[in-house]
């Protein structure tokens, strides 16, 4: 492992066809982040962990494709298995949207959130389209992985990476890990190995991802949005206000269209026919905004 | 919204639930009621201006719940200032962020705080309840002019806090959310509404706020149209993006079927009577305490439009 280098962009290339689900990764960015362990939740498969949250930075999915009546062996086909993790977008939803400025871009181009910052208002949470933070129920604020933001600053790997023993996760300059993923996926195509594909190693996703993958099946099959669902949360900006603008606009209208109908006769009991008294004969002035 | 391809969520629930559902509700009357005050200020009568003052004494407490409520909601409730405040080391000082609907409803929160704490203040000077000369003096500094311009830029930060929740929600990636554009319009249509029949019903309540009762009557057929149309939009919206069913779904189809019946009361006068305050629809909500449940009903109705929208999407 070179220098770690401020300045310059750093993220995960993880090759899911390397991948064993051994988890030696969730392990050790337990271990590192002295993050809480929790009650293991056994299902039908070997994912015990279930989601990525506030306590579990790395997850490994077993996606299971074992047909219930197996003919053939699979040819290895029949498990996905994927180290999950935060992808540093480089246009992150979290951030953009976060209004107290808690997650910033670091001098590593990793997204990060500032615990002491963060107040706990979970708008980043309803933004993140990978559902990777989650709410420290203990300290009150957003959770997500650092992409160990405090070993990259002590000039180390993060743990994850550093723990792999297949290398499924590596890490590196971004450029460079974007030149291995390259090679390694046209080296699965040569082989024969078609389904083999990377998502988040160019710009049509987030532009791009720190924290990519080379999948072996489509982005969904992972839980990953596709390209074309792979959007900012502020695109609504724009028509959200637009509509509430002509909505606004309609309620004046319509505030207008009553105050000018009153001249109608309405019968309340106990009072004044309130629509003569409010006739501009009756009443030679507005109010015109002598009161507030 | 994303063309005419369902959209993919993988995306997680932000945990937003009752103080958030009272916040929107709060807001939704408290931006309605301060809006429809300065509505009959600005293009109303004389004989309006109880009703406004009614309006404003309406806005003000709902208001005060509304920070009350955001801040309970947060996991570092003394941390609320930081929504104005960046604590970044090295990059102290106000933050604010246009793109970000939650920043810009926080100061907005504040805006409208001044607004309407300075009006609730004028208002309560005005019906003699605080007899202070030299407050008189300050609330003659509203008259006139500065009085319209005040009475303009408030009207229109009611209508923006009535509203941008709905924006606050589909600025995000959430699933039935940010699926439509609809919900900023459907908030403020809603909170319109609920402010029209509140008080519509209160302005029975202060005599000599009656001579407005008409006019609220017609705001409470006017605006539940709105609301309906943006409702019609709203569901147009989620059957592209795939999300119809969520939004719909058991138990949240109760809520909207709730909702829809508090719209019941204002649209079944405009079927039947139109615009006009004739003497058999007087007859009909002549006894105040039939007024007083149709204005709950509408009011239940618009705490159950936002509670189908938020908890669906969850």
């Amino acid at each position: 492992m070179a220098d770690i280098t401020p300045g310059q962009a750093y993220g995960f290339f993880t090759d899911t066809s390397v991948c064993i689900g051994c988890k030696a990764c969730e392990v050790a960015c337990k271990e590192w982040n002295q993050l809480p362990g929790h009650e293991p939740a056994f299902g039908d498969g070997y994912d015990n962990t279930g989601v990525l949250d506030a306590e579990n930075w790395r997850h490994v999915q077993f996606i299971d494709r074992v047909p219930d009546e197996a003919s053939t062996a699979g040819q290895g086909k029949a498990w996905l298995m994927m180290s999950d993790v935060c992808k540093h977008c480089t246009h992150a939803s979290c951030l953009e949207v976060c209004p107290t400025g808690a997650i910033i871009r670091t001098e590593f181009d990793t997204v990060y959130i500032q615990p002491s910052v963060c107040n706990g208002c979970r708008d980043c949470i309803a933004a993140c389209p990978y559902g990777v933070i989650e709410m420290d129920k203990n300290k009150g604020v957003a959770q997500k992985c650092t992409l160990c933001y405090d070993r990259l600053q002590g000039g180390l790997e993060p743990a994850c990476a550093k723990a792999c023993p297949t290398q499924s996760i590596q890490f590196g300059p971004v450029i460079e890990l974007r030149q291995r993923a390259e090679e390694r996926v046209n080296k699965l195509h040569d082989q024969g190995v078609t389904e083999a594909r990377l998502y988040g190693a160019d710009e049509s996703v987030y532009g791009g991802l720190n924290a990519f993958f080379l999948l072996m099946d489509k982005p969904e099959v992972y839980g990953l949005p596709d390209a074309a669902n792979a959007v900012l949360p502020k695109r609504n900006n724009v028509g959200g206000y637009l509509t509430t603008l002509v909505t606004a606009a309609l309620g004046v209208i319509g505030g207008l269209i009553a105050l000018r109908r009153r001249r109608e006769p309405s019968v309340e009991p106990g009072a004044p026919p309130p629509d003569d008294i409010a006739t501009p004969a009756a009443v030679p002035a507005k109010v015109g905004g002598d009161a507030s | 919204m994303i063309g005419l391809a369902e959209a993919e969520h993988f995306v997680r629930g932000p945990d937003w639930t009752w103080y958030i559902l009272f916040y929107f509700f709060f807001a939704g009357l408290s931006g309605g009621s301060y809006f429809l005050s300065g509505l009959l200020r600005l293009f109303g009568n004389r004989v309006d201006e109880p009703a406004a003052r009614l309006g404003i004494y309406v806005a003000f407490p709902a208001f005060l719940i509304c920070p009350v409520l955001l801040t309970l909601d947060l996991g570092q409730p003394l941390r609320f200032w930081h929504m104005l405040v960046n604590t970044t080391p090295g990059d102290e000082g106000p933050i604010f962020k246009y793109w970000s609907p939650m920043s810009v409803g926080a100061w907005a929160l504040v805006l409208f705080g001044l607004f309407i704490t300075v009006s609730f203040g004028a208002a309560l000077v005005r019906d003699r309840v605080i007899r202070v000369r030299l407050l008189d003096s300050a609330a003659g500094l509203l008259d006139g002019v500065r009085g319209k311009i005040w009475n303009l830029v408030g009207a229109l930060l009611g209508l923006f806090i009535a509203g941008y929740t709905g924006v606050l929600l589909a600025v995000s990636n959430q699933p039935v959310w940010s699926d439509t554009w609809a919900l900023g319009g459907l908030f403020l249509a809603s909170g319109l509404t609920g402010s029209a029949a509140l008080l519509g019903w209160l302005v029975h309540h202060r005599a000599d706020a009656r001579a407005s009762a008409s006019v609220f009557v017609r705001f409470e057929r006017l605006f539940p149209l709105l609301e309906l149309a943006l409702i019609v939009v709203f569901v147009l919206l989620l059957i592209p993006a795939g999300t119809l069913g969520q939004a719909f779904a058991f138990p949240w189809i109760l809520l909207w079927l709730v909702a829809l019946v508090g719209l019941l009361p204002g649209l079944g006068g405009l079927v039947t009577s139109r615009l006009t305050v004739t003497g058999e629809g007087a007859v009909a909500v002549a006894s105040t305490r039939a007024i007083a449940w149709v204005s709950v009903l509408v009011l239940v109705g618009v705490l159950a439009l936002r509670a189908a929208v938020i908890f669906s999407a969850q």
